[in-house]
């Protein structure tokens, strides 16, 4: 999703120095005052929300005390990061954050691919436009109306069970988010229903972008409607596919919390947990600020060094990159 | 559209073709009723008689019609107040992020400005890292934003995605419309005010719309900062409470909300408070995304596919 930010500036004039060095670039300044105006609270804004707090990232290597300035912190080197290291519980959560990304990262492709095609060979353009409206539905919800959706759906009388018991495939109702194992199944299937109409709109916008010709060329030749999907269709999203699976792979530590913090219970918690969730636990509940920045800062320092990676491979591969 | 029109005329439909076309029809329906069941039942079991609801059977039809469980829930105050908080943040949150959003996209869609790449890159490298909960979290007590309506506000102004978006619909825009404008003397920000925004109104509804759905959807931001401040709370995070404690099996919250409309007759239950909630808190961007879609589905393909 993240590809579609693809920055592709233009070189922008620098200063020029060759002139008149600094005066000019000061007179520049001055013509361009009203741009300036318009940009410079922002940048200011921007430095606040969004850089200041990285700053606090030292928190990781202190025993932070919200009391103290922080001349006044005790500096602890590694401690929390060896501490979480060392936890059976942290290595659980880091399982659980990789093993949740990487299910919605291939269930999300797959079925945004797969229902890219089919959609794409509905005859019928009303019925299209009417399907797409739908599958986009589920993505406007926030989480807590989808998680609300998803639980009531799983629940003991819910239509799931109902259909289980009517098809006499169990004996008695199941309690799916009771279940600890199931619980990354059950997040892949929730993320897939919320998000794979609106993922689907990146391939669809692919899709379109592919010669009629080809199909025409194709049909002539006797090529199958399947055949003309395997040979037409998906070549022709294949440089969005890997645009966006590489630009995936830097999102890799990035599963999300709100789904898992809110179908997460006592009964799935080793399932459930991932790092977002252990630091909301450990820093907002328990008032651990130290341990839960450092858990934050392991996951953002490694996905950042993931994306940095993904964009290289994406610019070598011919792709561009993301900056 | 072309390519239905030419197998009419020059192909006969094979019978591989009608045996694709029925199974994918059948398919895309299923889909629909995957995407819509959750939601229709909801709607069915809020105006379904609550205590009707708990024998169970509600599908996609009311059994026994009711506007009950929605008078309990318009009658409740704290109910109330989240809802007008959650108008509140999603008309002042779309439309000050809106004006924030097009005028740095503006600035940063002209050629000639000078820190159009490093404004362009600060802001880029905010989608990519970010100082974390906790460190964030401290950051807002000490700017005093926590108990405030504001902090609802002042973090989201601009997102980066939102930004690119705005900045490639503007640099999209005829070049000789800016520079007409300015021979005749317009400065930046008439050009901006008077030529560009009426000019921006498909990418300022798709990005209204995302602004509108963030800031509609939000809970997580209730929950950190303004939890223990009952009227600032926003409609999501009251659904979550409820959600919340039914998960917990305990039902305090809900029960004790459903059992305080009193001097009714008829009674609510957690299920169907919940049901009307869920509706409640959904059907506003229900209502409204459908006729968006144009701009949203283009909005969401700019860069992608050139």
């Amino acid at each position: 999703m993240q590809a579609q930010t693809e920055v592709n500036a233009p070189t922008p004039k620098m200063p020029q120095r060759k002139d008149k060095g600094f005066k000019a670039f000061l007179k520049k300044c001055k013509d361009q005052r009203a741009l300036l105006i318009m940009t410079i609270p922002f940048v200011i804004w921007v430095f606040i929300f969004k850089y200041l707090p990285v700053w606090g990232w030292t928190m990781a290597f202190q025993d932070y005390k919200p009391a103290r300035t922080f001349s006044e912190q005790e500096w602890v080197g590694f401690k929390h990061f060896l501490f979480l290291f060392e936890s059976d519980r942290f290595l659980g959560v880091l399982r659980n954050t990789l093993a949740q990304s990487v299910i919605n990262m291939v269930l999300g492709f797959v079925t945004a691919i797969g229902l890219a095609v089919l959609i794409n060979e509905l005859t019928n353009m009303k019925f299209k436009r009417v399907v797409q409206t739908i599958s986009y539905l589920p993505h406007f919800l926030s989480w807590v109306v989808a998680a609300a959706l998803v639980s009531s759906v799983l629940s003991i009388d819910g239509i799931i069970n109902e259909i289980l018991m009517g098809l006499n495939l169990v004996d008695r109702e199941l309690l799916f988010l009771g279940v600890g194992e199931w619980f990354w199944g059950i997040l892949g299937a929730a993320e897939t229903w919320k998000n794979v109409g609106w993922n689907a709109i990146i391939y669809l916008a692919a899709i379109s972008m592919i010669d009629q010709e080809q199909y025409e060329a194709a049909k002539i030749d006797g090529a199958s409607r399947v055949q003309r999907i395997i040979h037409i269709t998906i070549p022709g999203m294949k440089s969005v596919i890997i645009v966006l699976l590489i630009m995936n792979i830097g999102y890799i530590l990035e599963a999300g919390f709100e789904a898992q913090y809110l179908l997460g219970n006592g009964q799935n918690v080793e399932y459930s947990e991932n790092i977002d969730v252990f630091v909301i636990k450990y820093g907002i509940s328990q008032f651990n600020f130290a341990l839960a920045t450092a858990a934050g800062m392991f996951k953002t320092v490694i996905s950042f060094v993931f994306l940095v990676a993904a964009n290289s491979l994406s610019k070598k591969m011919g792709q561009g990159g993301l900056y | 559209m072309k390519k239905a029109k030419k197998r009419k005329s020059g192909f006969m439909k094979t019978r591989e073709d009608v045996i694709f076309d029925t199974s994918n029809i059948i398919f895309m329906v299923l889909l629909c009723l995957v995407m819509l069941y959750p939601f229709l039942n909801q709607i069915a079991i809020s105006v379904n008689d609550a205590s009707d609801s708990v024998r169970g059977g509600i599908y996609l039809w009311p059994r026994e019609f009711t506007w009950h469980n929605y008078e309990h829930v318009f009658e409740n105050a704290s109910v109330l107040q989240a809802i007008l908080i959650s108008v509140l943040r999603t008309v002042i949150g779309t439309g000050a992020g809106l004006l924030c959003t097009a005028m740095v996209a503006y600035a940063i869609a002209q050629e000639k400005f000078v820190f159009k790449k490093s404004v362009t890159i600060i802001f880029i490298m905010t989608m990519y890292f970010n100082g974390g909960l906790i460190p964030t979290f401290l950051l807002m007590r000490d700017l005093n934003l926590i108990g405030t309506f504001w902090v609802y506000i002042l973090p989201t102004l601009i997102s980066a995605f939102n930004l690119i978006i705005m900045r490639s619909f503007i640099e999209g825009l005829p070049k000789s419309i800016f520079e007409q404008a300015r021979i005749d003397g317009a400065g930046d920000f008439r050009v901006f005010f008077q030529i560009v925004l009426p000019l921006s109104l498909p990418v300022i509804a798709t990005v209204a719309l995302f602004l509108a759905v963030f800031q509609w959807n939000q809970w997580f931001d209730v929950f950190l900062y303004n939890s223990s401040n009952e009227y600032l709370t926003t409609l999501q995070y009251e659904l979550m409470k409820i959600l919340s404690n039914s998960a917990t099996q305990t039902g305090d919250m809900a029960s004790a909300f459903a059992n305080s409309g009193g001097g009714s007759a008829e009674i609510v239950t957690p299920k169907s408070i919940q049901a009307t909630m869920t509706i409640v808190a959904s059907l506003p961007i229900i209502c409204v995304y459908p006729f968006l879609q144009k701009y949203f589905v283009k909005g969401m393909t700019i860069g992608a596919v050139k």
